[in-house]
């Protein structure tokens, strides 16, 4: 059985402890970037991170990316999305296909 | 296209044949595993999109709630409400094989997502917090299939690039070279053998002329 996590600064995260999930807060990219390693080393299948700590740890997202597991996804704040989570689907799309041709008639 | 530096032998060149035949083959294959990954990147990627839409827009709202609740609660109740939840989320994680790129299969244990329990008492709550939480719980399992279907689109367009890169290469370099200097290698060979002819010929004549004199 594997676990789901949350990372993301302390209002965003605490509401998803009340659902079950494991919840770590991080204020900063350096928390943020430890709890992301630690959690992927303890077998979390699924770690959601606000996107406003994903946009500071690159790195690690980066490092990630290419194993199967665990898979961090970007989640909105309390504050609405910044699009940066749409961003990362439009960058696998132009990478794969060469030209962002699903997002195209709306951008 | 550049040459390789081979000897031009006979040789040489049924190796450099054998090695085309399989780069001919390779690039049919690839090519053929790279249109296919395309098709079902495509596929998935728009769900991707529709489904994260979704999620973005189900969780802005539902995290609205909450941190308004935090601004009514006191922080330490709020915490103390929701510091020990009544059930954990398990989620059993397989392998499905997409083009042979291994991608997560993400199954939720039905148990840990059903009826929510509320993990506190109502007296010390305020009543936003019961909603904003059903409205998480309600997020969360569309949630979790992003997290696959997200995983599975990265994964594939890793993948895709590489293949693409490949058959670019089999198809504008590596065929090309072989096909060149397999072309170099037969224009030598007959070229000494027409320069081992003439020669002979040349000879023969030169021994007729010595003879009559």
């Amino acid at each position: 059985m594997h676990k789901v996590a949350a990372v993301g600064s302390r209002d965003t995260v605490l509401a998803f402890r009340a659902l079950g999930l494991e919840v770590v807060p991080a204020e900063t990219a350096a928390e943020a970037s430890r709890a992301v390693f630690n959690l992927a080393q303890a077998g979390c299948a699924v770690i959601f991170i606000t996107e406003d700590m994903a946009a500071q740890i690159g790195e690690t997202m980066e490092r990630y990316r290419t194993a199967p597991l665990p898979a961090i996804i970007p989640i909105p704040g309390a504050t609405g999305s910044d699009g940066s989570g749409m961003k990362r689907v439009r960058a696998n799309v132009e990478k794969a296909i060469g030209a962002d041709i699903l997002f195209r008639e709306e951008g | 296209m550049a040459l390789m530096n081979v000897n031009p032998t006979r040789m040489e060149m049924s190796r450099l044949k054998e090695r085309l035949k399989t780069a001919v083959r390779g690039h049919k294959l690839l090519k053929d595993k790279r249109d296919e990954m395309m098709r079902r990147f495509v596929v998935l990627v728009r769900e991707n999109a529709r489904l994260r839409a979704e999620v973005e827009k189900a969780l802005s709202a539902a995290l609205a709630d909450f941190s308004l609740c935090s601004g009514i609660m006191e922080p330490e109740m709020l915490e103390e409400a929701v510091l020990y939840p009544v059930r954990t989320v398990n989620i059993a994680v397989g392998q499905a094989n997409i083009m042979s790129v291994n991608v997560p299969k993400i199954s939720v244990d039905e148990e840990s997502l059903g009826e929510i329990v509320l993990s506190y008492g109502l007296v010390q709550t305020s009543s936003q917090l019961d909603g904003a939480i059903a409205g998480l719980a309600n997020v969360l399992p569309q949630m979790l299939r992003l997290a696959e279907i997200e995983k599975t689109c990265n994964l594939l367009a890793d993948e895709i690039e590489k293949t693409r890169r490949r058959v670019n290469a089999l198809e504008y370099v590596m065929i090309p070279d072989l096909n060149e200097t397999i072309r170099f290698i037969a224009m030598k060979l007959d070229e000494n053998e027409r320069g081992a002819l003439t020669r002979l010929m040349k000879v023969k004549d030169m021994i007729a002329a010595r003879d009559q004199a």
